[in-house]
């Protein structure tokens, strides 16, 4: 596998939009965490940037890559090599490179400027967030054959995960309000990894006051240890199973 | 060597091929020739691992392909539409292609690296090439692994005079050398001297299997084209 990855890796690096997004990344982390007077406000601003940008950047990035590379694709698939191996290379190829570029755009400047609990929970947030909506990328292109078609649908998923879904648990709230909503809210949560990720990140970040007696259940919740592991493992199951169906798709797929 | 028994392949309602059954043998020159949607491509691509068949086995030296992938370091294909990573440069290609078949002992065959003078433009990335340097591209990469196989898609199509008269003198010398070739086209006039067995395709079923004589013989022409259009037209009638 490695040899499929190694070049794959060389194609992305040298993508003149990967190079941008690392920039992007960069300039945006320097210039939030020089202009906030304290660290935790550069990170709630850096919050918001990472999970509205990476996941959208990386659905972007890896539908496109993956529809205008496939032909190569089936080329490599005419060469002596497993198909799992070649779709296991694109995963870890696009992975390693978007991940790098928020380790490098906004992990480097975090540990120079706001090395806390916080900024780590947001650097892994963001590191799962990438590794999630790859893996959704690689399922909904090996499931789409038109590229039109598949970029719509993956515009869609970002809307879905980033706005549409909040709205739908804001309404939960006010027709249930006079119910004891807060336990479920825990595993609705669960439902939507960027909505997770900034639950994690903002009780790091010491504010989760501001969310009110939710706010008290996610602290409970979140904040034990217990609750860190199954937030981890939810998040492990979002990459693993969009991945491994893409997967089980891709080796029966005629190309 | 390849042996393909009662094939058959459908994309949704749209039965692509319809019970194949075909042989092909060592030191063979077969052209799959066809009208387009015949399923030609995706005959070979089924024997490529490419496409999987609904039903029906196919057997590569005896051993059936389905979940194999070590037969097809016997085979050199060449598509018709060669697309290669954007950014990556012709060299880095060849790289690339070394790397994956990286356990490929024998010896290497760079004759049409230099003789279509892929050489001297190592460095030129694959998104500045032009349509036919890319399939001189992906002819060299064919015959690189010198393998027992060749599977050319319309291997002339896009090329200059010159580049096509060196392409077809080594698939000749290929053939000599005892290789199975395997050429889809509709150029016809192309094949005229290289193949000797034509299988001729259309709707998914196979209408002619036979040698270029037995077919010159079957229609009462000459001229490999008007043969064809023979067939075809008989057909149709």
């Amino acid at each position: 596998m490695g040899r499929i990855i190694k070049h794959i890796l060389a194609d992305i690096l040298r993508n003149k939009i990967m190079i941008a997004y690392l920039i992007f990344l960069l300039v945006a982390s320097l210039s939030v965490f020089n202009l906030q007077d304290t660290a935790v406000k550069g990170l709630v601003s850096m919050l918001n940037i990472i999970i509205f940008i990476v996941p959208l950047f990386s659905m972007v990035f890896a539908t496109i890559y993956l529809y205008n590379s496939a032909e190569f694709i089936e080329l490599l698939v005419s060469q002596p090599v497993r198909r799992t191996t070649i779709w296991s290379g694109l995963f870890v190829g696009l992975s390693v490179a978007l991940v790098g570029s928020v380790i490098v755009g906004f992990g480097i400047p975090m540990l120079l400027y706001a090395m806390t609990a916080g900024g780590i929970t947001i650097l892994l947030s963001g590191i799962f967030l990438t590794l999630i909506f790859t893996a959704i990328s690689m399922l909904v292109v090996v499931s789409t054959r038109d590229k039109a078609r598949g970029v719509g649908k993956i515009i869609m998923l970002w809307l879905f995960f980033s706005l549409i879904f909040d709205a739908l648990v804001l309404l939960l709230i006010f027709q249930l309000a006079d119910y004891p909503i807060e336990q479920p809210m825990i595993l609705i949560s669960f439902l939507n990894p960027i909505d997770m990720a900034r639950i994690m990140a903002l009780l790091q970040l010491d504010i989760s006051a501001l969310m009110g007696m939710t706010g008290a259940i996610f602290r409970d919740f979140f904040g034990s240890t217990l609750g860190i592991f199954i937030a981890i493992a939810a998040m492990l199951l979002w990459i693993a199973v969009p991945y491994l169906l893409s997967k089980a798709k891709f080796s029966r797929k005629d190309l | 060597m390849i042996e393909i028994k009662n094939i058959s392949k459908h994309f949704g309602k749209l039965e692509v091929l319809k019970q194949v059954n075909l042989h092909f043998s060592k030191g063979e020159c077969v052209a799959l020739l066809g009208p387009n949607g015949s399923g030609k491509t995706t005959l070979v691509k089924s024997i490529l691992g490419m496409v999987l068949p609904s039903s029906g086995e196919i057997f590569f030296d005896g051993k059936s392909i389905f979940k194999d992938w070590h037969y097809r370091e016997n085979i050199g294909y060449m598509p018709q539409i060669g697309r290669y990573p954007e950014n990556l440069s012709i060299g880095q290609v060849f790289d690339l292609m070394q790397d994956i078949r990286r356990d490929f002992k024998g010896e290497k065959d760079r004759e049409l690296i230099q003789s279509l003078q892929l050489d001297t433009m190592m460095d030129k990335k694959m998104r500045t090439l032009s349509g036919g340097t890319r399939q001189k591209v992906s002819a060299a990469l064919a015959f690189l692994f010198n393998p027992e196989v060749l599977f050319l898609d319309e291997p002339t199509a896009g090329l200059d005079p010159e580049s096509s008269l060196i392409l077809k003198s080594k698939i000749i010398q290929a053939q000599q050398s005892g290789k199975l070739i395997l050429i889809t086209s509709h150029v016809l006039s192309e094949l005229d001297q290289l193949v000797n067995r034509i299988v001729f395709i259309q709707d998914g079923n196979i209408l002619f299997n036979d040698s270029l004589e037995e077919l010159h013989l079957f229609s009462g022409k000459t001229n490999l084209t008007e043969a064809i259009a023979h067939i075809m037209k008989n057909r149709h009638g």
